[in-house]
C-alpha cells in the first residue's frame, strides 16, 4: 500500500509539472503589426453542423480578404495583419467557457469571436463582460435579446428572437388569407428544444391575434427521424398552410416525407436548413415556392458579390439566413476598428452607436440589437430570396400557393 | 505521514486561484471536476465492476435543480435539495436496476440518462411552458473551484473510508463473485444500492457546483453522454479498483483533450480513439497497475 | 386511423430492424459490445453518398455491394482489434474491455469522417416517391429499406435454424466455454458473427443514406436505437431483433399519432427500460 502511495505522489508530480508547462505555453504574443483574434467554435460535436455552415466558413472568409488586403486598417490609416487563434470547444459549454479564458488570460487577443449557439453565446456572456470584450452575438436566437443587451452592455444580439420570426410568418400568411389565395387554418409542428419552443410560443398568439385556426400543434422530440405520422396528421388537418419550426434534420425529413405523400400544402413552411444551399438538391431540385426562415436582398449586388466570394472561398454558397449577417457582423467590427482602434470600450460604443455599410446593407443597431431583419424568405427560380418583412427594401412578393412538388 | 501531506497538498491546491490566471483556473476546475466524477463513479462501479453508464443522468440533474431553483432560494439550500434529488433518484434507480447484471446493467444505464433527459424536455414545454433556463448566482470561479475541490477531497476520502470498511469489503466481495458473496452472507442489495446512492449524491452534486459556469441550461446542454464516457474512461484508464486510480486517469486525459482541441482540432477525435484503443491494450487494468507491472518485471529481470 | 398507423409503424418499424440485425450478431455471437456500431453505419452512408455524387453510382447498386464489403471490414476489425481482447479476458471483463476498445473505434471513425466528409449536414434524394398501400402513402426508399430487413432477416433466421453453419453460430452463442468441446472453432465462428454484423450495419447505414438526413457526429443515435432493438429482442435473437424493430416502429408512429409526438422517445426509452427490467433475456427469449 505504501508502494502504491509512491507510485501515485510521483505520478502526480508528473502531471503537476506538465500541466504547469502546459500552462504557461501560451501563443507568442503578437507584434505591433498584428491583431490576434481568437474564436472557440464547435469543430467536432453536435453543434458543429451549425458552426460549420454559418460560422466559422465566415470568419475564415473574412480574415482571408482582409489579410488579402494588407490587413485591418486603424484610425491612423496604417494596417494590421490578422493573427487567428482557433480552438474546438467540442460542442460542450465547460470546454467552450474554459477556451474563453483561455483565449482572455492567457493568449491575450485582441478581440473574441463568438461562437455558435444561443446556449453557447449566453454561457459566454458574463465572461466576456468580465473581460471586457464586445460580443457581437449572431447565431443566437433569443427574445431576452433586450434584457441581454442591458445585462451585458458590450453585447450586440444580431439575430432577433423567436417573436420577431413566428410574427414574421402570421403578417405573409394573413396576407395571403386575406387576398383569398389560403384558408384561415394551420398545422404547425415544433422541435422540442429552446428554439422551436420560442418559435411555438410566438406564433400562438400571433396566429390567433391575425384570426388563424390552429388545427394541428405538436411538438417533437430532437432527434426524431421519422416524420410520416406527423406529416399524415398534418396533412388530415384540413390546413392550406404547413409550418414547421424545425432543424436541419427535421426541416430536410419533413420535406422529403412530404414529397413521397404527395402532400401538397398552399404554404409549406420550414425553419432552419430551409435557407440552406443543399436545399433545392433535397427538395429533388423542386424547391420553388418553399418558405424558409431568414432571407437575404435578392436584388442586392454586394450579397451577391459575397455569395459569389463565399462560393470561390469555400467551395459552395453560404446559406441564406445567418450566415451573411455574420459576415456583416465582422464588417461591422472591422469598420469599428478603423474608425476608434482596439480598445474594447471605445469599440462597444461605435458598434452600439455607429452606422456601418455591410454586405445586408447600412447597419444601425437599436439598444445592441439588430431589429431591421429578414424573417421569412422563399426559394423563387432557384435563389432563396427575402419575402418579409413586405415593406424591407428589395423584399420580393411572396409566391402563394406553392407550386405542386 | 499521510495525514499531514494530504491537509497541507488540499490547502496548498486551495491557494492556487490567488496566484493562477483565469484560464489556469478554469484548468484546474475542468480537472478537479472529472477528478470528483470518475471518483464517485469508481466509487460504485470499481470494486463491483457495474460499468455505470448514467453518470450524466445525475450531473445533469443537479444542474437542473439549481437552473430551476437558482431565482427562489438560496445556494447552499439549492445544494441540499439537490443531494436530496440525486440521492432519491438514486435510490429508486438502484432498487429496480441492480439486479441486473454485466453489459445489461451498461445498457440500462445509458438508457436511464436519455429518458430523464426526454422526461425533462416533455416536462418543460408542456408544464412549464418553455424550454430553457437560466442560471445566474453570484458564484465566482474561484467559488466553484473550491467546491469542486473540497466535493473531490470528501469523495476521494470517502471512498478510503469505504475501502477500509465492512462495505468496501463487501462491494469487492460481490465484484469478485455475487454467488460466493451471497452465500457468505452479504446483503447483495443493501451493500450495492448504499454504495451506488453514495456515488449518485456526490454526482448531482458536482452537477450543481458546475451548472453556474454554463448560465444556460437546455436539456440538450445538460445532458451531453459525452460527459458519462469521459467519467468512464478516465477512471478506467488511471484504474478504477485504485483510491488514486480516476484521479490519476482524470488529469492526464483531461490535460491531453484540452492540448488536442488547441491544438489539433480537426483531428482530435482521431487522437482521442487510438488513445483509448492504446489504453486498452497496453494498460487492461488501468495505468497505475501497468506501471507497477513494468516495475515488477523489471525488477523480476534483474533480480 | 388504424390502418395508417399500421403501414406507417411497419415500414418505419422495417428500417429500425434492419439497423439493429447487425449489432444482435456482434454482440450475440462475438461478445463484443460495438459502441462504434453507429459510427460503421454512418461510413457506409457516406460511401453511398460520394459514390453516387462523385460517380454517378446508382444508390441501389452501393446497397447491394457494400454488404460484402462490410463482410471484409468486420472480419479484419475483429482480427486486428477484437481477437486480442477475447484471446486474454473472460466473463464481464470482456465487456468492459470491448466497450472500451468500440468507443475508441467510435472516436477514430468519427474523426475520419470528419476529415473527409466535413462536419455538414448530408442527405440526398433518391426514391423518395410515394407509393400508396392501402390508401397510406410511404417513401419508396422506405420501403425498400423494410423489404432488405424482411428478405435479409428472413434469411438470417433460416439459415440460423436450419444450417449446420447456423447450428455452429447458435452452438457458439450460447455456450462459448463448451462449444471447442463438440469441435467448433470459436474464434472463427466469432470472427464470421462480427464481420456478418458488420456487413449488416453497412447495408443498413447505405439504405439509411436514401431516406435520413445525417452528419458525421450523428452515429451515437443509431447505436442507442439499435442497442434498444437489441434487448428488447433478446441479445442475439435475429428474429426477435426483427419482431422488437417493428413492434417498436408500430409503438412511435402511434404514440405520435394518438398521444403526443414529444413523447415518441420518451415511450421507447420507458419500453427499453421496462423489458430490460422485467424481461432482461428480451420479450421473446427464454426465460
Amino acid at each position: 500500500m505504501v508502494n502504491l502511495f509512491k507510485h501515485a505522489k510521483a505520478c502526480t508530480t508528473a502531471f503537476a509539472v506538465a500541466a504547469a508547462s502546459f500552462m504557461t505555453a501560451g501563443h507568442a504574443t503578437a507584434a505591433d503589426d498584428t491583431i490576434t483574434i481568437g474564436y472557440a467554435v464547435a469543430l467536432t460535436g453536435p453543434n458543429a453542423t451549425g458552426a460549420g455552415i454559418s460560422t466559422v466558413p465566415n470568419y475564415r472568409l473574412w480574415v482571408d480578404q482582409v489579410n488579402g488586403e494588407g490587413g485591418i486598417e486603424m484610425p491612423d490609416g496604417s494596417r494590421k495583419m490578422i493573427e487567428v487563434v482557433e480552438y474546438d470547444d467540442r460542442s460542450s459549454n465547460e470546454d467552450l467557457v474554459r477556451a474563453i479564458e483561455r483565449l482572455a488570460s492567457q493568449d491575450k487577443v485582441d478581440l473574441i469571436l463568438p461562437p455558435w449557439g444561443t446556449g453557447a453565446n449566453l454561457a459566454i456572456a458574463p465572461l466576456m463582460a468580465r473581460f471586457g470584450y464586445p460580443q457581437l452575438a449572431v447565431t443566437a436566437v433569443t427574445d431576452k435579446a433586450p434584457e441581454f443587451a442591458a445585462r451585458w452592455d458590450r453585447s450586440f444580439w444580431m439575430l432577433g428572437g423567436g417573436h420577431d420570426y413566428a410574427t414574421g410568418l402570421v403578417d405573409v400568411l394573413a396576407q395571403a388569407r386575406d387576398a383569398g389565395t389560403i384558408n384561415n387554418k394551420i398545422a404547425a409542428v415544433s422541435v422540442a428544444d429552446g428554439f422551436g419552443i420560442d418559435l411555438i410560443k410566438g406564433a400562438r398568439p400571433a396566429f390567433e391575434e391575425a384570426g388563424f385556426e390552429l388545427v394541428y400543434d405538436e411538438s417533437y422530440p430532437l432527434g426524431t427521424s421519422d416524420f410520416a405520422a406527423i406529416m399524415s396528421e398534418a396533412q388530415a388537418s384540413g390546413a392550406d398552410s404547413f409550418v414547421a419550426f424545425s432543424y436541419p434534420p427535421g426541416s430536410f425529413g419533413m420535406t422529403k416525407t412530404a414529397q413521397a405523400m404527395g402532400f401538397n400544402p398552399k404554404v409549406f413552411y420550414i425553419s432552419v436548413g430551409g435557407a440552406f444551399p443543399i436545399y433545392p438538391g433535397i427538395a429533388d431540385g423542386k424547391a420553388d415556392g418553399v418558405m424558409a426562415i431568414g432571407g437575404v436582398d435578392g436584388t442586392s449586388d454586394s450579397v451577391k458579390a459575397y455569395f459569389d466570394a463565399h462560393t470561390a472561398f469555400v467551395g459552395n454558397p453560404p446559406d441564406s439566413w445567418a450566415s451573411a449577417v455574420t459576415f456583416a457582423s465582422l464588417e461591422m467590427l472591422e469598420q469599428a476598428i478603423g474608425r476608434v482602434g482596439l480598445d474594447h470600450g471605445d469599440l462597444a460604443a461605435e458598434l452600439s452607436n455607429g452606422t456601418f455599410d455591410t454586405v445586408i446593407g447600412q447597419v444601425k443597431l437599436e439598444d445592441n440589437q439588430l431589429r431591421d431583419l429578414w424573417t421569412v424568405g422563399q426559394w423563387q427560380n432557384g435563389a432563396f430570396v427575402g419575402v418579409g418583412p413586405a415593406d424591407k427594401t428589395g423584399a420580393a412578393a411572396p409566391v402563394i400557393p406553392k407550386p405542386e412538388w | 505521514m499521510k495525514y499531514v501531506i494530504y491537509p497541507v497538498a488540499l490547502a496548498l491546491l486551495a491557494a492556487v486561484p490567488f496566484v493562477a490566471s483565469d484560464y489556469a483556473l478554469g484548468l484546474l476546475i475542468g480537472m478537479v471536476t472529472y477528478v470528483t466524477l470518475a471518483s464517485a463513479w469508481a466509487m460504485f462501479s470499481g470494486p463491483t465492476h457495474y460499468v455505470s453508464l448514467a453518470t450524466v443522468a445525475f450531473y445533469g440533474a443537479g444542474a437542473y435543480v439549481v437552473a430551476m431553483l437558482n431565482e427562489v432560494m438560496a445556494y447552499p439550500m439549492i445544494l441540499l435539495i439537490t443531494a436530496g434529488v440525486g440521492a432519491a433518484m438514486a435510490l429508486v434507480v438502484g432498487l429496480s436496476t441492480l439486479r441486473l447484471a454485466g453489459v445489461y446493467f451498461v445498457i440500462f444505464s445509458f438508457g436511464l440518462a436519455e429518458l430523464i433527459r426526454q422526461l425533462i424536455t416533455w416536462y418543460e414545454i408542456n408544464i412549464y411552458g418553455t424550454l430553457g433556463r437560466y442560471i445566474f448566482v453570484d458564484i465566482t470561479a474561484r467559488g466553484i473551484y473550491w467546491q469542486m475541490l473540497a466535493l473531490a477531497a470528501i469523495t476521494i476520502g470517502l471512498t478510503a473510508y469505504i475501502n477500509r470498511s465492512r462495505l468496501g469489503l463487501a462491494l469487492r466481495v460481490i465484484g469478485d463473485d455475487e454467488v460466493v458473496a451471497a452465500h457468505s452472507g452479504i446483503p447483495l442489495a443493501r451493500m450495492k444500492l448504499m454504495a451506488f446512492v453514495l456515488s449518485a449524491t456526490i454526482l448531482t452534486l458536482a452537477g450543481a457546483i458546475a451548472s453556474p459556469r454554463w448560465v444556460y441550461v437546455e436539456p440538450a446542454i445538460v445532458f451531453n453522454p459525452t460527459v458519462s464516457f469521459l467519467t468512464v474512461i478516465m477512471a478506467l484508464f488511471g484504474g478504477a479498483n485504485r483510491l488514486w486510480g480516476p484521479a490519476l486517469g482524470a488529469i492526464p486525459l483531461f490535460l491531453a483533450f484540452e492540448y488536442l482541441s488547441a491544438h489539433f482540432p480537426d483531428v482530435y477525435p482521431i487522437f482521442l480513439g487510438a488513445l483509448f484503443i492504446g489504453v486498452v491494450f497496453l494498460f487492461p487494468n488501468g495505468v497505475l497497475a501497468g506501471i507497477e507491472g513494468l516495475r515488477r518485471g523489471k525488477k523480476e529481470e534483474t533480480a | 386511423m388504424f390502418v395508417t398507423i399500421l403501414i406507417l409503424g411497419l415500414v418505419l418499424g422495417g428500417t429500425y430492424a434492419l439497423l439493429a440485425l447487425g449489432l444482435t450478431l456482434q454482440y450475440g455471437i462475438a461478445r463484443i459490445m460495438n459502441l462504434a456500431y453507429g459510427e460503421l453505419t454512418l461510413a457506409a452512408a457516406f460511401v453511398l453518398v460520394a459514390l453516387m455524387q462523385g460517380f454517378g453510382i446508382s444508390p441501389l447498386l452501393t446497397v447491394a455491394l457494400i454488404g460484402p464489403v462490410g463482410y471484409v471490414v468486420g472480419s479484419l476489425l475483429y482480427t486486428v482489434m477484437m481477437k486480442p481482447l477475447v484471446a486474454r479476458s473472460s466473463g464481464g471483463k470482456l465487456d468492459v474491455d470491448s466497450i472500451l476498445a468500440t468507443f475508441g473505434l467510435l472516436f477514430l471513425i468519427q474523426g475520419v469522417l470528419l476529415l473527409v466528409f466535413g462536419p455538414n449536414f448530408t442527405s440526398i434524394s433518391y426514391l423518395d416517391k410515394g407509393v400508396t398501400i392501402f390508401g397510406v402513402t410511404v417513401a419508396l426508399n422506405r420501403l425498400i429499406a423494410l423489404g432488405i430487413c424482411v428478405v435479409v432477416g428472413g434469411a438470417l433466421v433460416i439459415a440460423l435454424a436450419t444450417t449446420r453453419w447456423g447450428l455452429a453460430l447458435r452452438a457458439v452463442a450460447q455456450t462459448p466455454t463448451s462449444a471447442p468441446l463438440v469441435g467448433l472453432d470459436v474464434n472463427k465462428v466469432a470472427r464470421q458473427g462480427f464481420a456478418l454484423g458488420t456487413a449488416l450495419a453497412a447495408t443498413a447505414g447505405a439504405t439509411v443514406a436514401m431516406y435520413q438526413t445525417f452528419s458525421a457526429s450523428g452515429g451515437v443515435v443509431f447505436t442507442m436505437k439499435a442497442l434498444v432493438i437489441v434487448i428488447m429482442g433478446g441479445v442475439g435473437n435475429v428474429g426477435g431483433a426483427l419482431a422488437a424493430g417493428l413492434l417498436l416502429g408500430l409503438v412511435e408512429t402511434f404514440v405520435a399519432t394518438a398521444i403526443d409526438p414529444g413523447l415518441t422517445l420518451a415511450a421507447t426509452f420507458a419500453i427499453f427500460l421496462l423489458v430490460l427490467l422485467f424481461r432482461p433475456q428480451g420479450l421473446f427469449g427464454k426465460a
